[in-house]
């Protein structure tokens, strides 16, 4: 060959392959990685469930996944952190007006502007975390069907998005209980399990809508309205105190009901939840989740295929 | 020499219910079940077909696998299977060493957020720890050559700005493992060599590769060794060449080179003129693969059955890219006056050194004048392929050089010299 097109040959094949028997850059590369990762592939087992050591593994991706939606749902929004004040307060101005005033709904003793605003604070809560995390799979077709990793993550993130709204907002009903009056019980230390609770069953609920959403394009056309009629049966509106004692005992299967009852208990004082509903409750929350994750776990083989 | 894949008996079957219309509504779901009860009709209208059955095989560490076959052969399954994007409906394979993908470039990027944060995200995606992405960061961003715009959205970059950083995230994640799909691979061609001379890159240095492709002339020259799959099973495997080799005589990798309508009624076409055989030939001979250097002929045999209609064959020629290569018709006299009824077979020349290398594909037919249009039925997309050779001997258009060819055509040149 002549010497001129030595350097085009470069290019071909036969040549790199040569030079591929030298040792290469093997020196600089971290010799565990080499043995540590090992990946089985085998068919979706039978009866699924939830692998938390994998989900372990893949901590950083769930975190990395949960900041860009945060990250992106304030940039996106030109008035930002506002929004996430304005929504529930906006909700609270009219239900003040149409359910305090117009309908008098009972409140629990407690000025209606305050009694509905601290009811939708946990409500907003759920109603963003059911929708962002019913939508995740689908909105992040992309990743679906490029990448793995453990599915859950997507509805994981999504229903922590609105953790942050969540506590923009908190600040607003501070300020409304300094000009109302209303101080905090001691049952404030149980605020957090009762938005846990209202997170799982959030999630428990997304699950299942988001696996069903990855098959069924129709699903976010049903969600505001599933989450229209769940408002009304979750004390949002009036007091769930008010309703007939039977009445009360067919509600008290709707997580919402104790979340909302409890976290008012400890910021405004008012009746602590009865504790035999709540357990009804934290019954229902637990079969929420339980038989999302089931549904989920089912359909995760599939996502790829048919999302 | 330790195995980096191993394949046991994979298999992967859908319901062809579940490939078409895949994403249906619940409404309609509901709706069918419905109807099923109603009519006592319990048994399930959808058929199983295999994408893939009972692939087993070994691959070493440091070998570059290449993957051929049709489409639908089952060769996106293979690489989806081995990502872990589906699952097996049977069977099982161990990888060892860390996987990389070029089908993930630039997955889970955001427009909405700047660069630096879409390389921790991307990174994220990739499986790379954050401590990884911090001690490569400033070599990705160099590598991608966006220290500029690094906290800018990247809504605001360039579409070739953000390919290049997606791309300089997936370089810095070093695979042991490397899962090429050229097939699926998205991107313009810039971005298609870029995945391909990061393959090489990868084998260069001693990595596993399994590359699936169309492209039978990297196949060749990149890969080991091939599988040929067919139908989701095996059909051969060896030697890379060997395995191109025999995979283009068997007239593959197109739809073959040959065509024929022996039953007039069925032959494409209405009651003026019917198509009957499109073949591609080199000298005399039926080719599914052609020496680049030595003309090929499309011959077209057709039947006219009405008198007085104008007409005349016509040709086009599409590249694997499906771009046209260019348009022929035949503008000889014969055509000028209609020709009577009964069958003809035209075959138009294609000079030598005029092709480039790859997969041709035909479209054959049968036009008519004012306004000129092809007759309706009477022209066939993709009637016959061939795949169009270089046996490197050195005197066609490419010379010595045995690198990637880029262009529609690669015509043979007269040079005139002159030294000033």
């Amino acid at each position: 060959m002549p010497d001129a097109l030595a350097s085009i040959a470069r290019v071909t094949s036969t040549e790199p392959k040569l030079a591929a028997a030298a040792p290469a850059d093997t020196t600089n590369r971290e010799p565990e990685a080499r043995v540590d990762r090992i990946t089985l592939i085998r068919p979706a087992p039978r009866w699924p469930h939830l692998d938390v050591r994998e989900l372990w593994h893949f901590r950083e991706l769930a975190g990395a996944l949960a900041w860009r939606d945060v990250a992106v749902r304030y940039k996106q929004t030109s008035i930002g952190v506002a929004w996430a004040i304005l929504q529930p307060f906006l909700t609270m101005v009219v239900f003040t007006f149409v359910f305090g005033r117009f309908a008098s709904l009972p409140s629990n003793n407690v000025p209606y502007p305050i009694f509905s605003y601290s009811a939708l604070l946990p409500w907003t809560f759920f109603a963003s975390a059911v929708a962002l995390a019913a939508g995740s799979l689908v909105a992040n077709r992309g990743l679906v069907t490029k990448v793995y990793f453990p599915r859950i993550l997507l509805p994981l993130a999504g229903a922590t998005v609105p953790i942050v709204d969540f506590l923009l907002a908190l600040t607003v009903l501070f300020g409304m209980m300094v000009w109302f009056q209303v101080w905090p019980s001691l049952a404030v230390v149980l605020v957090p399990f009762f938005m846990l609770m209202a997170f799982v069953t959030a999630l428990g609920v997304s699950l299942f809508l988001s696996a069903l959403n990855a098959r069924y394009r129709d699903v976010p056309y049903a969600i505001p309205f599933l989450l229209q009629i769940w408002l009304y049966l979750s004390g949002v509106v009036g007091a769930i105190s008010a309703f007939p004692e039977k009445w009360q005992w067919v509600l008290a299967f709707n997580p919402m009901t104790t979340v909302i009852v409890g976290f008012q208990w400890g910021f405004l004082g008012t009746a602590a939840p009865d504790l035999a509903k709540s357990l009804i409750g934290v019954a229902a929350t637990a079969t929420f989740f339980v038989v999302g994750l089931w549904y989920f776990r089912r359909s995760e083989p599939k996502f790829a295929d048919t999302i | 020499m330790a195995v980096a894949i191993t394949a046991e008996e994979l298999s992967k079957s859908y319901r062809i219910g579940q490939l078409h219309g895949a994403y249906g509504t619940l409404r309609d779901s509901l709706a069918s079940a419905a109807h099923r009860i109603a009519h006592r009709d319990h048994r399930s209208h959808d058929e199983e077909i295999w994408a893939l059955r009972d692939l087993s095989f070994d691959l070493d560490e440091g070998t570059v696998l290449g993957i051929i076959g049709r489409n639908g052969a089952g060769k996106s399954t293979l690489l989806k299977i081995l990502t872990r994007i589906t699952t097996p409906t049977s069977g099982r394979a161990t990888i060892r060493g860390r996987v990389g993908s070029l089908l993930e470039v630039g997955t889970g990027f955001h427009p909405e957020l700047t660069g630096r944060e879409n390389v921790y995200l991307n990174g994220a995606v990739l499986g790379m720890k954050r401590r990884e992405i911090t001690m490569k960061f400033s070599e990705i961003v160099e590598f991608a050559g966006v220290e500029q715009f690094i906290d800018t959205p990247v809504k605001r970059y360039s579409s070739g700005m953000s390919v290049r950083l997606a791309f300089a995230v997936a370089a810095h994640l070093e695979p042991e493992v490397l899962l090429v799909d050229e097939v699926l691979a998205v991107g313009d061609a810039e971005f298609q060599r870029r995945c391909l001379g990061r393959m090489e890159d990868l084998s260069r240095s001693g990595r596993t590769v399994l590359f699936v492709s169309h492209q039978m002339q990297a196949v060749a020259q990149l890969c080991d060794d091939a599988i040929w799959l067919d139908k989701g099973e095996v059909v051969l495997e060896g030697p890379s060449s060997e395995v191109v080799a025999r995979y283009l005589q068997a007239g593959l990798g197109g739809s073959g080179a040959t065509r024929e309508w022996p039953d007039l009624d069925d032959a494409p076409g209405d009651d003026i003129v019917r198509l009957r055989s499109v073949r591609v030939l080199q000298g005399s001979e039926v080719a599914p693969a052609v020496d680049v250097r030595l003309p090929v002929g499309i011959e077209v045999g057709f039947t006219v059955l009405r008198e007085n209609e104008p007409i005349f064959p016509k040709i086009k020629l599409v590249d694997q890219r499906g771009d046209v290569i260019f348009n022929a018709m035949d503008t000889s006299p014969y055509w000028h006056d209609p020709p009577p009824p009964g069958d003809y077979v035209a075959t138009a020349w294609i000079p030598g050194n005029l092709l480039n290398e790859g997969l041709v594909s035909v479209q054959a037919g049968v036009a008519s004048f004012g306004p000129l249009k092809l007759h309706p039925n009477a022209g066939v997309n993709d009637a016959v392929s061939f795949h169009v050779q270089d046996p490197g001997e050195g005197d066609s258009a490419r010379g010595l050089y045995q690198g990637q060819w880029r262009g529609v055509v690669r015509p043979l040149l007269e040079w005139t010299i002159e030294k000033r």
